[in-house]
C-alpha cells in the first residue's frame, strides 16, 4: 500500500488518541460495548504496528514511512514522523503489549470507561515518542506518556501493605510522577540547549544530526539526556520510583509501564543522546556502564529480598534495564544490538510476568510470597506462563532473553571485561530468585488456603499466550529482529566512530 | 484627527455608562439583565474592533495614543477577556454580591483602562490608564461588602497600590527631568544618542518604574499584597485580577521596553533577571504549603509572572510573542480554574483544597475541567500551558538566558506537585458528603468554552501565534 504508507505512523498516534476520546461518548453503563471497543482499538493498533514491522525494509535501512506536517513555523516546529531499525521493534512491542494489556483488563470493574480513555491516551503518547523525529514532538509525546500515569495508578492501582511496610498507591503514583517529570526537566533543558546551540531554528532530528556540536557542549549536555531519560529507564540511583510505581499500578498499566515506558527512556538515550551528542556519549560511557552494572547487581539483589511478588518483578526490571544500559555503553555493534533486542525481549517478558501476577492477585488478593504456596496445582496455565517468563528472565537458551543478554555480554567483554563478568554474576543472581520463586509460589506443596482457586480465564490465557509466542520466536529465530536492529544501530555507531 | 480610530474605546465608555444608567432605571427584578447588556455590548465592540484589522497605523492626540497592530491585538484580547469575565460573574454576583450595576459598570471601565494601557505611547498617558485600571480594581476587590476579608483585601490593595503608583510616578518624573520627554519614541532616540552606561539618574528613574510595575504585577519582592487580595476578593474578581491586570501590565511593559528603553537593555536586563528568578522560585515554593485554593492559585500566578518577566529580561520579538502567547494560554487556563472554584463555592461554600475531596464523583465535569486547567498550569502537553511555556522558554534561551530557563523549568516541576495535590483530593480521596454538585447550564457552557480554548492553544497554536507575530512586528521595527 504505497499511498497509505505515509499515513500509517500518523494513524498509530491518532487511532489511540481519537479512539480513546470517542470512548467518552459511550455511556458508562454500556460495559460490554466499552470493552469491545477497547479490544477492537488495540487489535487495530496491533495490526498497524505489525504492518510497520513487516513492511519495514531492513536492507534499505534508514528512516522509512516518513511524513512531514508543518506545525509552528515561528519556532521551526514540524510534526516529522519516521521509523528506523531501532524504533520499529519498539513500535511492535507497544502494539503487542497494548493488545495483551487490554485483554487482561477485560474484567476491570471500577470506571472502565475512564480507565480506557486514559490508557489509550498513554498509548498514543508512547507511539508518538517512537515515531517522532522532531524533538518538540518527541518531548510532547514523552510528557503525554507520563501524564495519565498519575491517575491510572492513583485511582485504579493497589497498595502494598505489610504492616510495617506500607506503600499506598497514592504514594507510588506521586513518586513516579515527580521522578519522571524531574527527568523530563533535564530533557527539556537539553532540548532547548540543542536548539539554541545549533542555531538552525529547527527541532528536526534529521537536521540536527548533520550538526557537529562542540566537544565541550557535548560533554556538558550529554548527562542531561543520560540522566533525564535514564530516570525513566530505571537508571540507578534514580530507579526507586520504578518498583513503587509498578507495584501500585493496575496490571495492564504495569505491563505497559515496565514493558514499554521504561524503554522510552532507553530509546531517548539512543535517539537523542547518542545520535546528536556522540562525542559526549563517548566521554560519559564509563559512567553509564558503571551505573548500568550497579543496576544489574543491585536490582537482582534487591529482588531477592522482596516479599511482595510484584516488587520482585519491579526490581528485576531495574536489574534487566541495567543490561540495556550496559549494552549502550559498550558502543559496539554487538552490545548495542543486544541492548535494543533486550529492550524488546524484556518488554514482552515483563509484560508477561506482570500479567501472570495480575491474574494471581485478581484471585487471591494477596501478593505475599510467604503466603502464596503451590499455586501450580490449581493455576497450572498461569504457572506455566510465569515459568516461561521467569526462565526468559534468567536467560535460558531458546528464549529471547538469552540471545539479548548473550550479545550484551559479548559486547561488554570486548570493551570492559570486568563488566562482562559482573553482568554474568547478575544473571546468576536472577536465576536464584526466579527459581526460588517458582519453587515456593508455584511448584511447592499447595497451601490449604488456595484449594478453591481457579486458573486464568481463556481470554487471559490467550493474552499471555501471545506474549509467549514472541519470546519463543525471538529466542529461536532472532535473525529478522537482528537484521532490523542492526540496520538502525550500525549507522549510529558509524557516526560515533567517525569522530 | 480621525476620532473614528478610537471608536472601540468610545463604545466601551458609552457601554459602561449605559450599564450604570440602566441600573438606575431597571427595577429589582430586571437587574438580572445587566450583565447581558454588558455582554452584548462587548460583543458589539469586538465586532467593531475586528473591522479595524488591516488598517494603517495611526496616532491620536498627537502621539499620546498609538493605534497600531499591537494595540488592536490587545483591544481584542481585553474585550474577549471582558466577555469571559462577565460570563464568570453572572451566577456569583447574583448569589453573593449586591449592586450588580456598579459591578458590571466598573468592570467595563477597567476593560477600557486596559485597552488604553496597550495603546499608550507616552509615560503619563500610560500612568493615567494604569490608575484607571487600578481604581476600578480597588473597588471591585472590596465589592464583597458584607465580607470582612474582602474589605481587608480592598484596604490592603489600595494602600500598597497607591504606594506603587507613587513610585511609578516618581520614576516617570525622573525620566522626564533628565531626558526631557515622556514619549516612548523620543526616549528611545535620546537613549540611542547617549549609549550605555546610563546616566545614574535615568537608571534610578528606570528602577522606580520597574518597582512600580513590579508591585502591580506582584513580582517578588513586591508581591506581599497579592495572596491576601486574591483570597479576599470576590472570586470572579480574583480571576480577573490574575489574568487581566497582568496582561495589561505586560502589554504596557512590552511597549515601554521595546519602544523606549530597548537601547539600554544591558543596564536593565540584570534587574529583570533577578526579579524573574526570585518571582518564579518563591511563588512556586510558597504555593506548596497553601491550603486555600485561591491562595494557592495566587502564588501560582506569582510563579507565572516570573516566567513572563524572564521573557522581558531577554526582550526580543520572539520573546514578546512568547509572553503574549503565554498570557493568552494562561488567561484561558486560569479563568477555567477560577470558574471551577466559583462553581464549587456557589454550591458548597468550600474554598479549602481539602473540601475538594471526592469531587470526581460529585461533579465529574468540574473535576475534569479543573484537572485540565491545573495540568495546563503545570505545563503538561495537549494543554495550552505546555505549548506556551515551551515557546516562551525557547525564546528566552535563544536570547541567551538558558540558565534562567533552567530555573524556570525546575520551578515548573515544583508547581506540578501542588497542582497534583488538588487532583489527588478530587480523584483519590473519598468525599465527606456524597451529594452531587449542581452546575448551571451557563457555567457549563462557559467552562466548556474555556477548556476548548486551553486545548486549541495547546494543540493548534498556529493561528494565534501568527496573529501575535503580526501584533509585535510594530513594536520591534
Amino acid at each position: 500500500m504505497p499511498g497509505l504508507d505515509s499515513y500509517i505512523l500518523l494513524a498509530l498516534i491518532s487511532v489511540p488518541f481519537l479512539g480513546g476520546l470517542s470512548l467518552v461518548l459511550v455511556p458508562s453503563r454500556e460495559l460490554y460495548a466499552i470493552r469491545v471497543i477497547a479490544v477492537g482499538l488495540s487489535l487495530l493498533l496491533l495490526g498497524l504496528s505489525a504492518y510497520v514491522f513487516l513492511a519495514y525494509d531492513s536492507d534499505v535501512g534508514g528512516y522509512q514511512f516518513a511524513a512531514d506536517y508543518e506545525w509552528l513555523p515561528a519556532l521551526g516546529i514540524k510534526l516529522l514522523l519516521g521509523v528506523d531499525g531501532i524504533s520499529v521493534p519498539m513500535v511492535l512491542l507497544t502494539g503487542i503489549v497494548t493488545f495483551t494489556g487490554v485483554l487482561i483488563s477485560w474484567n476491570i470493574e471500577s470506571r472502565p470507561k475512564d480507565f480506557f480513555v486514559l490508557f489509550f491516551l498513554l498509548v498514543a503518547g508512547v507511539f508518538g515518542v517512537f515515531v517522532s523525529l522532531d524533538l518538540f514532538f518527541f518531548f510532547f509525546f514523552y510528557e503525554i506518556a507520563v501524564l495519565p500515569m498519575y491517575l491510572l495508578i492513583g485511582v485504579w492501582g493497589s497498595s502494598s501493605d505489610f504492616g510495617s511496610f506500607l506503600r499506598p498507591k497514592e504514594y507510588g503514583a506521586m513518586k513516579l510522577m515527580i521522578y519522571l517529570v524531574a527527568g523530563s526537566v533535564l530533557v527539556w533543558v537539553g532540548i532547548i540547549a540543542l536548539y539554541v546551540e545549533a542555531g538552525l531554528d529547527t527541532f528536526s532530528l534529521l537536521r540536527l544530526e548533520g550538526e557537529v556540536f562542540s566537544p565541550g557542549f557535548q560533554a556538558f549536555f550529554f548527562p542531561f539526556f543520560m540522566v533525564g531519560f535514564g530516570i525513566l529507564a530505571g537508571l540507578w540511583p534514580f530507579h526507586t520510583w520504578s518498583p513503587d510505581g509498578h507495584v501500585a499500578a493496575p496490571t495492564s498499566v504495569s505491563m505497559l509501564h515496565a514493558g514499554v515506558l521504561m524503554k522510552l527512556g532507553a530509546y531517548g538515550i539512543i535517539r537523542v543522546g547518542l545520535d546528536l551528542l556522540p562525542q559526549g556519549a563517548e566521554d560519559w560511557m564509563p559512567v553509564l556502564i558503571g551505573l548500568g552494572t550497579v543496576n544489574v547487581i543491585y536490582g537482582a539483589v534487591a529482588a531477592m529480598g522482596q516479599r511482595d511478588l510484584k516488587y520482585v518483578i519491579g526490581y528485576s526490571s531495574v536489574s534487566h534495564m541495567g543490561y540495556v544500559l550496559i549494552g549502550f555503553a559498550t558502543l559496539n555493534a554487538v552490545g548495542m544490538g543486544g541492548a535494543v533486542l533486550q529492550m524488546f525481549s524484556h518488554g514482552i517478558m515483563t509484560a508477561l510476568l506482570f500479567a501472570a501476577v495480575g491474574v494471581i492477585y485478581d484471585r487471591t488478593h494477596i501478593r505475599d510470597i510467604g503466603v502464596l504456596e503451590g499455586l501450580a496445582k490449581r493455576m497450572g496455565m498461569t504457572a506455566a506462563f510465569f515459568a516461561v517468563a521467569g526462565l526468559t528472565s534468567l536467560g535460558l537458551p531458546g528464549l529471547s532473553g538469552f540471545v539479548a543478554e548473550l550479545m550484551v555480554f559479548i559486547g561488554a567483554f570486548q570493551s570492559y571485561p570486568l563488566v562482562g563478568v559482573l553482568g554474568v554474576i547478575g544473571a546468576a543472581i536472577t536465576a536464584v530468585y526466579i527459581l526460588r520463586l517458582l519453587g515456593k509460589v508455584f511448584f511447592g506443596p499447595l497451601g490449604t488456603r488456595w484449594e478453591g482457586l481457579t486458573d486464568a480465564s481463556r481470554l487471559e490465557g490467550f493474552s499471555m499466550g501471545i506474549l509467549v509466542i514472541f519470546l519463543l520466536a525471538v529466542g529461536l529465530y532472532p535473525r529478522p529482529w537482528m537484521d532490523m536492529i542492526n540496520s538502525g544501530v550500525v549507522p549510529l555507531l558509524e557516526r560515533v566512530a567517525g569522530l | 484627527m480621525n476620532f473614528m480610530l478610537f471608536a472601540p474605546e468610545f463604545a466601551v465608555t458609552v457601554l459602561a455608562f449605559l450599564v450604570l444608567g440602566a441600573d438606575l432605571v431597571l427595577n429589582r427584578d430586571n437587574k438580572r439583565y445587566l450583565p447581558w447588556i454588558g455582554l452584548i455590548g462587548l460583543i458589539g465592540v469586538l465586532v467593531l474592533s475586528l473591522l479595524y484589522l488591516g488598517n494603517k497605523d495611526a496616532e491620536l492626540y498627537d502621539g499620546l495614543f498609538l493605534i497600531d497592530g499591537f494595540s488592536l491585538f490587545f483591544k481584542i484580547f481585553f474585550v474577549v477577556l471582558g466577555v469571559l469575565v462577565i460570563l464568570l460573574s453572572v451566577d456569583f454576583v447574583k448569589q453573593h454580591l449586591s449592586h450588580p450595576g456598579e459591578y458590571y459598570g466598573i468592570l467595563l471601565f477597567s476593560i477600557l483602562a486596559m485597552m488604553l494601557m496597550a495603546a499608550s505611547g507616552e509615560l503619563l498617558t500610560a500612568y493615567i490608564s494604569l490608575e484607571l485600571l487600578s481604581f476600578s480594581l480597588y473597588v471591585l476587590v472590596a465589592f464583597g461588602r458584607e465580607n470582612p476579608r474582602s474589605n481587608e483585601a480592598g484596604v490592603k490593595y489600595i494602600l500598597l497600590g497607591a504606594f506603587a503608583s507613587a513610585l511609578l510616578l516618581f520614576g516617570i518624573s525622573q525620566i522626564y527631568g533628565l531626558l526631557g520627554t515622556t514619549r516612548f519614541a523620543e526616549i528611545r532616540e535620546v537613549l540611542l544618542l547617549d549609549p550605555s552606561p546610563l546616566n545614574p539618574g535615568v537608571s534610578i528613574g528606570l528602577v522606580f518604574i520597574l518597582v512600580g510595575i513590579g508591585f502591580k504585577v506582584a513580582a517578588v519582592p513586591f508581591h506581599m499584597w497579592a495572596p491576601d487580595v486574591y483570597e479576599g476578593a470576590p472570586t470572579p474578581v480574583t480571576a480577573y485580577l490574575a489574568v487581566g491586570s497582568k496582561a495589561a501590565a505586560f502589554a504596557l511593559v512590552l511597549r515601554l521596553f521595546s519602544q523606549a528603553f530597548m537601547p539600554a537593555i544591558d543596564d536593565w536586563q540584570i534587574i529583570l533577571v533577578v526579579l524573574a528568578a526570585l518571582t518564579m522560585t518563591l511563588g512556586n515554593l510558597v504555593a506548596l504549603v497553601q491550603t486555600n485554593i485561591k491562595r494557592m492559585l495566587a502564588y501560582s500566578s506569582i510563579g507565572h509572572v516570573g516566567f513572563l518577566l524572564m521573557g522581558v529580561a531577554a526582550l526580543s520579538q520572539l520573546t514578546s510573542d512568547g509572553i503574549i502567547l503565554h498570557l493568552a494560554g494562561y488567561g484561558f487556563t486560569n479563568l477555567a480554574a477560577f470558574l471551577c472554584v466559583i462553581v464549587l463555592y456557589n454550591a458548597t461554600g468550600e474554598e479549602d483544597i481539602s473540601g475538594y475531596a471526592g469531587l470526581a464523583t460529585r461533579a465529574p465535569f468540574v473535576a475534569l475541567a479543573l484537572s485540565i486547567s491545573l495540568f495546563s498550569l503545570a505545563g503538561l502537553p495537549f494543554f495550552a500551558g505546555f505549548t506556551t511555556k515551551f515557546y516562551l522558554f525557547t525564546a528566552v534561551a535563544k536570547g541567551g538566558l538558558i540558565w534562567l530557563v533552567g530555573i524556570a523549568i525546575v520551578s515548573s516541576l515544583v508547581s506540578l506537585y501542588y497542582y497534583l495535590m488538588v487532583i489527588k483530593q478530587m480523584y483519590m480521596v473519598e468525599a465527606r458528603d456524597h451529594s452531587s454538585v449542581g452546575v448551571s447550564g451557563l457555567n457549563k457552557m462557559t467552562l466548556g468554552l474555556l477548556v476548548a480554548g486551553v486545548l486549541v492553544i495547546g494543540v493548534y497554536p498556529r493561528p494565534l501565534v501568527d496573529a501575535i507575530q503580526g501584533a509585535t512586528t510594530i513594536i520591534f521595527p
